[in-house]
């Protein structure tokens, strides 16, 4: 959420966003045939599932052939249960779903091996003691179970962002999406996280100079992978054709305008504006803010900065006022913003373009 | 299953209260015992005395120690439990957020050591 994003996205202005965007389709079709599915389960059946907890991470080609699609959904909603810590459920997916070892996995999250190995057993442990259900979660659970998973495929991810990138945390990340997408078609944010996931890794060679962030402006764009950015366009179509928006559409939505040739600030900014309602933050304001200052002008996206609460530590929010100060021409006050946004910055090369900055400013 | 549902809350809280806000709350828990009661999933339950009246004993090295209060001084304080049967976790969390106490409170569920020889 760091950089600022950018949307192309065709039908919502056209057609108009739905009135209720943040409830969920659930395809009634393909939950009828789980249900039935569920009730000729038996017992012995359940205990077959549980034993599969018990075995160790598979290659994932393995348990392609192996899992029936249904059974494989159940594990990743049980894995992701609210009453497992957000640490083990990220352990317990990536074990169970990833192609990455224990060892691997521990390097990746920097955990000492025998940390993530104890982790891991006591997950299971829980999983069978407390009755954790092997099921996909009935309709009224379903939302915010969903939202769950969501969240540890995106921790997955985030976890490789860097820097440092870690690529083959990103890269499963971007497997277990693709694997949710064909298991759960009909859930529009789910094609919002792959495609998301896409365009964001689609920057990865961009992203980082010299062991630090790039902001999303600043990036050679020579270098984003026009291909994975086109998965992510046929993702995100995957998830608009299901007609209900969520923040994870919304973002894709705005990292795709930012993959074409000129953006349309407008839609970015009203895309913003609907992420905003949906899923408010001080940092969504802070893009959207950027937004709006490049559609109607700098003082409009000062209003909207100068709003912003809960940043003051945060260099973009001081850099981003600083350079709106400075497009208005009141220099004195965008001086006094540059200098603190130079104060909290993390690292030499933000240190470097702030300082520029402050010198042009001076000329 | 059979799970322990350990309720807890700020006793404070309740003395706060109005006569008829407590009455709506005894309402409640009456409605939430005669459902587990009519779906066969009640096993046992109770309302605790105020953690005033709690006496802890501790034997250590054959000396029995008795003393005043409860196991540990918490905000939160055991009022009540129930015992009740349920098929997994979601449907035990479901009757603990029907527990009046949850508003505010916090309601531990706690599965019991199935003892009976089938699967579990």
């Amino acid at each position: 959420m760091q950089d600022a994003f950018a949307t192309a996205v065709e039908r919502w202005p056209r057609d108009g966003v739905p009135d209720n965007p943040g409830a969920w389709i659930v395809a009634t079709a393909r939950n009828r045939a789980i249900d039935r599915i569920r009730r000729e389960r038996t017992l012995a059946r359940k205990t077959e599932l549980l034993a599969r907890l018990e075995e160790p991470a598979r290659p994932s080609s393995e348990n392609e052939e192996n899992g029936m699609p249904d059974e494989r959904l159940e594990l990743i909603f049980a894995c992701c249960h609210p009453a497992l810590a957000a640490d083990a459920q990220v352990a317990l997916t990536l074990s169970l779903f990833g192609g990455l070892t224990t060892p691997e996995i521990a390097r990746a999250f920097i955990v000492p091996e025998p940390t993530l190995a104890q982790r891991l057993v006591r997950a299971k442990r829980k999983i069978r003691d407390a009755g954790i259900p092997l099921r996909v979660p009935p309709d009224h659970l379903l939302p915010e179970r969903l939202r769950a998973v969501l969240a540890v495929v995106y921790l997955v991810f985030n976890g490789g962002y860097g820097p440092p990138v870690r690529s083959e945390l990103c890269a499963e990340a971007i497997r277990l999406a693709a694997l949710l997408a064909t298991l759960m078609p009909d859930e529009a944010e789910v094609h919002g996280l792959h495609a998301l996931l896409l365009f964001q890794d689609a920057r990865r060679e961009a992203r980082v100079r010299h062991g630090e962030l790039v902001l999303l402006e600043q990036q050679d764009r020579a270098l984003w992978d026009r291909d994975e950015i086109e998965q992510g366009r046929r993702a995100l179509e995957r998830g608009l054709v299901l007609r209900a928006p969520g923040p994870y559409q919304l973002q894709a939505g705005i990292a795709a305008a930012h993959a074409e040739e000129e953006s349309d600030w407008v839609r970015i900014s009203l895309l913003y504006h609907r992420l905003a309602e949906l899923a408010p933050s001080p940092v969504v304001d802070l893009n959207r803010a950027v937004a709006v200052a490049m559609a109607d002008g700098p003082a409009a996206g000062l209003a909207i900065a100068d709003r912003v609460e809960g940043l003051d530590g945060y260099y973009l929010l001081h850099s981003t006022r600083a350079d709106l100060l400075r497009r208005l021409g009141r220099t004195p006050e965008a001086r006094a913003a540059y200098e603190r946004a130079l104060e909290l910055a993390p690292s030499d090369v933000e240190r470097d373009f702030l300082r520029q900055r402050l010198a042009s400013l001076a000329a | 299953m059979q799970y322990l549902l350990l309720i807890y809350s700020d006793e404070s809280m309740w003395e706060s209260l109005s006569e008829d806000e407590r009455q709506a709350i005894h309402l409640e828990y009456g409605r939430l015992t005669t459902d587990l009661r009519a779906q066969g999933k009640l096993v046992g339950g109770d309302e605790l005395r105020p953690v005033a009246t709690a006496t802890s004993v501790r034997v250590r090295q054959d000396d029995t120690i008795v003393s005043d209060g409860p196991f540990a001084e918490t905000k939160e304080a055991l009022g009540g439990y129930y015992l009740i049967e349920a098929d997994g976790l979601d449907e035990a969390i479901e009757w603990a957020a029907r527990i009046p106490a949850a508003r505010g409170g916090t309601i531990e569920i706690r599965p019991t050591v199935d003892r009976s020889g089938g699967a579990s």
